[in-house]
This record gives C-alpha cells, sequence and structure tokens, in this order.
C-alpha cells in the first residue's frame, strides 16, 4: 500500500490541494498527517476541514505544536508564531478546535510510528535536527520506521544493527529502499512552509509493499499563498518565507 | 534465532544444496526453491562475531543496489533476507565460473583481448547507465552469459548515485581490490565513474601482457606508488600488442581521471574503430620514465589530496563525453540537407565539447544482388562513398581520435542504421529527412524508422519547406 504522509501543513491551502492532487495522481491507499495543520498560513479552517475529511476518511493524524497552541495559549512559540496564531484561534470554529485539541501525540501503522517532533518525549516538540537528536527516537521504540515532522526539511537517519545512528541525504523523487537490517527514523518535508530553499510543498510516500520511501516536491501558486498572507495582515516574514521556501 | 548456513538448510522456502565458493566474506550456496524454477545461488555473508561492519555494510550495499538493476549484465535478484535468521541474497546462477581463470592464461592473442574488451566495456557502460559505479572491477567479479554477454557480480563497494553512500558514511579507508583500485579511489573518492574506466585499464594490460600494471601490492603504501609510478608500457612486455592497443590501455591507466579516457562508451568506441584511434605519446611510449621524472612526480603527488571532483550525478558524467552518431546521405541532391546536418552537429559540439562523432553512410543494397565485399564493382561504390563521407566529416574540423567513419550496407538503411547506433552506443543520432512526398507518407521514411526504433535521442534535421 502506498502511504502519503503530510506534515506542517500550516494553513497553506494552495500547497496543500497541490500536494492532495499529487496523491490522487499516484493511487495512494492511506494518508498520515504529522500535525501543524494550522498556525502562520492564511487559510486554517480549509485546511482542517480538509484533514478531517481525510481522517473520516481513515486516515492517521497526530497533533503538532501549533494544533495544540490553539486550546493551550501557554505554548511556548516565536513571536511570528504566536502572532499568527492568535489570528487564527478566533477564526476557528468550536468542532475545528474541539479536533485539533482531541489529536493524539503518536500514532502506529503496522510497524511504523508517527509522531510530530521527536518520538522522545513528543510533547516537548524537540527538533530531529540531527544524528544526536535522532538517536533518542529510536531509543523509546522498537518500530522499523519512525517518521516525524516540525523541522520543515526533509531528512534521513538510520540506526544499524549495533545502534550507531547516521544521517543520509535525502534525494528527492529517487526511491529509498529501507534496508531490513536497519531502523529508520524520516522527517517529512513540510507542505505549507519548507525552509530548505525550494518554495515547493513536500511530502512523503511510504510504499509498505516495495518497502521504499520517496521524499516529493510539488510545485504550487505561491504568489496567491503569499496576497493572501499580506491582505490578512500577517507578519510580512511569513510571506517572504513562502515565496523563498526558507 | 540466528541460523548459519549448511547443506540442506531450509530458509524461506529456500533449500541449500552444496557450497559453491567460499570467499573472505561470504560463501555462495546452490538453492532451490518449489516456486522459482531454473539454477540459483545464494550468497550468504560470513558475520563474525561481534563487531563486523565491513561485512554487514557491504552486504547491505549489495542488497540496496542490485535488486535495482537489470540487463543482461548483472545477475538477476531472485529474493533477499534479512539478518534477524540470516542474510542472504538469492540470484540467478550464472554459467561457469567467474573470468579469474583466463586471466590466468594471459598474455591473450590480441583479437581475443579486443573482443573481451569490448565485453567488458560494454558491461561497464550498461552500469554506469543504471546511477551505478561498481568500483570493485576485477577478473573475479566478472563472469559470462552463454550468449558472451558478461555480467558484473559483488556489488558490495558499489556506489549509486540517488542512495546514500553507506560506505563512504562507515569507513576512513580506502576500499577496493589493491592491483586494480584507482587512483582517486586511493584517496577515498567514490563519485567517479572513471575509478571503473581504470579498472578496466588494467584489466586490459592483464590480458594483453599477463602482467598487472602495479603488480600485487599487500599493503595500502604499495597502492598509493600509482599516483607517480607508472606501468611497464604494454608493448615493451609483448611486441605483438599494436600501437593502438597501447594507446587505449594507458589512456584508461591515467593518474588523474580527466586524463583518461572518459566514458566506457568511448573505450567501446576506440575498441571498435582501432584504425580510427588516435596515437599520442602513449602509443610511441616504449620504456617506464625515468628516475627524475619520477621522482618530481612523487613530490607533487604526494601532497595531492584529491582529484576534481566530477559532476555529482553519474548519469551526467556519462553524457558529458557522448557518441554522436551523424548519418548523412551524399547523393547530390541531398546537398544542401547534408550541409545543415553538418551544422547541427557543430551545433551539438558546441554543447558538448567532449563529444565525438561518428559519420555513417548507408548504401542500399537489394536482397539478391552485389555482395559489397567480394564484388569490384561494390568495392569501388563502397571505397567512394568513404572518400566523400571522410571529405564532409573533414569540414568538423576534429581531431582523429574524435571523429570516425564508416560506410554501412544493407537492404533496410533504417535497419543497419538503428543496428550500428546500438553497437557504438550512440548516445544521439543526427540525420536528415527528405521533404514531404506522398509517397513517403505512405511508405514510411528511413528517419522515421529510426526515431521509432532506435534506443537514443533522434534529431531530424529537415530544409523548411518554402513560402
Amino acid at each position: 500500500m502506498l502511504i502519503a504522509v503530510l506534515t506542517d501543513i500550516h494553513g497553506n491551502r494552495e500547497a496543500l490541494s497541490a500536494v492532495l492532487d499529487d496523491c490522487a495522481a499516484r493511487s495512494v491507499g492511506r494518508f498520515v498527517c504529522l500535525g501543524d495543520i494550522v498556525g502562520y498560513g492564511p487559510d486554517p479552517e480549509w485546511c482542517v476541514d480538509r484533514v478531517r475529511d481525510l481522517v473520516a476518511a481513515g486516515a492517521v493524524c497526530v497533533q503538532g505544536n501549533h494544533d495544540s497552541a490553539i486550546a493551550n495559549p501557554g505554548e511556548n512559540l516565536n513571536p511570528v508564531a504566536r502572532a499568527a496564531i492568535d489570528w487564527t484561534r478566533p477564526r476557528l470554529p468550536p468542532g475545528q478546535r474541539d479536533f485539533l485539541a482531541g489529536l493524539p501525540l503518536v500514532a502506529e501503522l503496522g510497524d511504523a510510528l508517527f509522531v510530530h517532533a521527536s518520538a522522545h518525549n513528543p510533547g516537548d516538540w524537540i527538533y530531529v535536527t540531527g544524528e544526536m537528536r535522532a538517536r533518542p527516537s529510536f531509543n523509546v521504540t522498537a518500530a522499523r520506521l519512525i517518521v516525524c515532522g516540525h523541522v520543515h526539511q526533509p531528512a534521513l537517519y538510520s540506526c544499524d544493527l549495533r545502534g550507531r545512528v547516521y544521517g543520509h541525504a535525502p534525494r528527492i523523487g529517487a526511491a529509498m529502499p529501507l534496508l531490513p537490517s536497519r531502523r529508520w527514523l524520516a522527517v517529512a518535508g513540510a507542505v505549507g512552509q519548507p525552509r530548505d530553499g525550494v518554495p515547493q510543498a513536500g511530502y512523503l510516500l511510504y510504499d509498505t509493499a516495495a518497502n521504499e520511501l520517496v521524499f516529493r516536491r510539488v510545485a504550487y501558486d505561491t504568489a496567491e499563498t503569499a496576497r493572501k498572507l499580506r491582505a490578512a495582515g500577517l507578519p510580512e516574514a511569513l510571506a517572504l518565507r513562502v515565496l523563498a521556501g526558507r | 534465532m540466528r541460523v548459519r548456513p549448511q547443506t540442506g538448510l531450509e530458509i524461506d522456502g529456500f533449500t541449500l544444496g552444496e557450497m559453491l565458493h567460499k570467499g573472505g566474506f561470504a560463501t555462495i550456496w546452490e538453492v532451490t526453491h518449489p516456486d522459482h524454477p531454473g539454477p540459483m545461488v545464494m550468497k550468504v555473508p560470513t558475520i563474525l562475531d561481534g563487531d563486523d561492519g565491513p561485512t554487514i555494510v557491504g552486504f547491505e550495499v549489495e542488497q540496496m543496489i542490485l535488486p535495482r538493476l537489470t540487463g543482461p549484465h548483472v545477475p538477476r535478484v531472485v529474493a533477499s533476507g534479512d539478518f534477524a535468521r540470516m542474510p542472504y541474497l538469492v540470484t540467478e546462477r550464472l554459467p561457469g565460473a567467474s573470468l579469474h581463470g583466463l586471466f590466468d592464461t594471459a598474455p591473450l592473442p590480441v583479437a581475443d583481448v579486443v573482443v573481451l574488451g569490448r565485453r567488458m566495456a560494454a558491461m561497464v557502460h550498461a552500469l554506469h547507465g543504471q546511477h551505478v559505479i561498481h568500483l570493485d572491477l576485477k577478473p573475479a567479479n566478472l563472469m559470462a552469459r552463454a550468449g558472451g554477454e558478461l555480467v558484473a557480480i559483488d556489488f558490495g563497494l558499489a556506489r549509486h548515485d540517488q542512495l546514500p553512500d553507506l560506505l563512504a558514511e562507515e569507513f576512513a579507508i580506502p576500499m577496493g581490490t589493491y592491483p586494480y583500485i584507482a587512483p582517486e579511489q586511493f584517496l577515498r573518492q567514490r563519485d567517479d565513474l572513471r575509478s571503473d574506466i581504470f579498472a578496466l585499464g588494467a584489466m586490459l594490460y592483464q590480458l594483453a601482457t599477463g602482467r598487472l600494471p602495479f603488480g600485487q601490492p599487500e599493503r595500502l603504501r604499495g597502492v598509493r606508488r600509482r599516483l607517480w609510478r607508472d606501468p611497464e608500457p604494454p608493448r615493451a612486455l609483448n611486441p605483438e600488442i599494436p600501437a593502438w592497443l597501447q594507446e587505449i590501455i594507458l589512456r584508461a591507466l591515467e593518474v588523474d581521471p580527466a586524463d583518461r579516457t572518459q566514458t566506457a562508451a568511448q573505450m567501446l568506441f576506440d575498441l571498435e574503430h582501432p584504425d580510427q584511434v588516435e596515437l599520442t605519446h602513449r602509443a610511441r611510449k616504449e620504456r617506464r620514465d625515468g628516475l627524475w621524472t619520477v621522482a618530481r612526480r612523487r613530490w607533487r603527488m604526494s601532497r595531492l589530496r584529491g582529484f576534481a571532483p566530477p559532476p555529482p550525478l553519474i548519469a551526467a558524467q556519462a553524457s558529458r563525453a557522448p557518441v554522436l552518431m551523424a548519418a548523412v546521405d551524399l547523393s547530390p541532391d541531398m546537398e544542401s540537407l547534408s550541409e545543415r546536418i553538418l551544422q547541427a552537429v557543430r551545433d551539438q559540439l558546441a554543447v558538448r565539447p567532449g563529444a565525438r562523432v561518428a559519420c555513417v553512410n548507408v548504401i542500399r543494397t537489394h536482397r539478391i544482388g552485389i555482395d559489397m565485399a567480394t564484388d569490384e564493382a561494390g568495392n569501388h561504390i563502397h571505397i567512394a562513398r568513404l572518400v566523400a563521407l571522410k571529405a564532409w566529416g573533414a569540414q568538423l574540423g576534429l581531431p582523429e581520435g574524435r571523429v570516425t567513419f564508416t560506410v554501412l550496407d544493407g537492404p533496410d538503411p533504417a535497419a543497419v542504421l538503428i543496428e550500428h547506433a546500438g553497437r557504438i552506443r550512440a548516445d544521439h543520432v543526427l540525420m536528415g529527412a527528405r521533404a514531404h512526398s506522398a509517397t513517403r507518407r505512405y511508405l514510411g521514411s528511413v528517419s522515421s524508422q529510426v526515431v521509432a526504433e532506435a534506443h537514443c535521442s533522434v534529431t531530424i534535421v529537415r530544409i523548411p519547406a518554402a513560402g
């Protein structure tokens, strides 16, 4: 089965719909959302509705720190993120807020574990940004594949038979076989706010039959998203970030 | 629960037969499986107790790369197993043993060396076209199919440009087989397809002379010497070796990858056109360089930390030095079209300055008619066409080794062109098409058949219709 993993949608309607179109063309059998559906972007309601539709159709979804911050204003956020969340919160109808508040922190599907940030203490929202930060995730689960988001840049780590952790440069678009002799941790790229210099929506395809991962990028109308961000009066840094992808 | 391989062991439906080979890092077993007909072998890495990193990673690399490769030049993968019970890789069983024994009988007659050289180059070209550098080419890693095509085995040190390089991440020492390892590989560069060209050169040297170009070093220090010490010229060891073959061998063994034959396709091209190999100082070399030259080179090379890196993608490296095939009709009414084809070739050379050009002309023969090889009239036509073709191609102003001229014949010109493009591994065919006519629309043209059936890019040159 082909599983599409979407993370860090961040209220970006254009990016999410481009990714969903791309998935539709590839006979994706199941969706997984790793959270941060809202925050930063100008279309949080539309994005939450789409993810709720996916969940109603069998998708797995976990909670991100921005989703959590809707119900918990005490969540630690940088000033730009806080401004965007304060703008987002009153727009969401109660049903959407309940949906975000009710999401679990981790989910398992077969021998894969899904979580927004580091699997080690998921509620601490630790960024998996290197081999050192990846190791604790391998230590808290026996899952053969861990997939997280939160970093906004795609990355791949493996843990060999002796417990050593290696970082690998992910190749966009190339199928990466998950060697059975290792355990793997993939950081999916952000759908709605990539930060690796490529202003395209990122997501991950996991082919359970072929036992392969593909990091995908999909072009979307960044100009339209930037226009909406500016029209909504959100911080200019957010529009620039969407346009530059960093 | 871990198990060890032994005759009679059953794992995932495979039954182990006798052990066929025991190497340093793995054992090879004959296996059968009720669902998989045909002879198969199982490779089982020899994992010693405790920390056995190199063997494990080598096996992982092969398990990752080999299933992605297709075609006659690699063994077909049937199944693989992980470390939970017993790591293994099952592939089709190839006939006979490796070419190791054949190399022991070297020197071989020059004609045999050339045939083997072409087959080795075709094999390496097929790997490079699939994003893979083998990095451990040697006689023991070559096998042959019944039809003669060579098959590369053991991809434990290989590099796939779209997959992580687990070996580079794991080890700091150079990996390869000492007699055949390229200088840049010794300097731990694992991303250059020209490392395989070097190994091809070392094997050709061995086949032609019966000796290894750099001896059989036992330590890394001995391997390092090839950065400054040149091998004995092949013709000094075996005077029967023609100058052009020495040129091909020594060019493949150049220390700096930039000075080497750039691709396996180019080496194949040279081996297919021996009379058109550009002969340089390498062909004329009679003895090894003098002590003073070597000492100066040693001083320089011992400070070298690496060569200029090649482009990141193996496919891009292979296409930087492409083979262009220009098919041209030299009949009088096609003169202006042949000029346009010439210009199209010039344009290609401007963007691909390392390209070689194969100029080709086809004589259409009738199914029953003159035999081009023996008939006097046929021979005359052949020579006249070759002269005209050379005059046409000379306008490109390319040096001798970069351009070749071939006159082909056959009843079906398109089929002849397609077959030739395949044989010389052309990357790109440039040819002309006549202006539209009703007959051609119904009967089809040579160019449209080439476009439809050739295995490479084809550019059709046409004179725009007036008005």
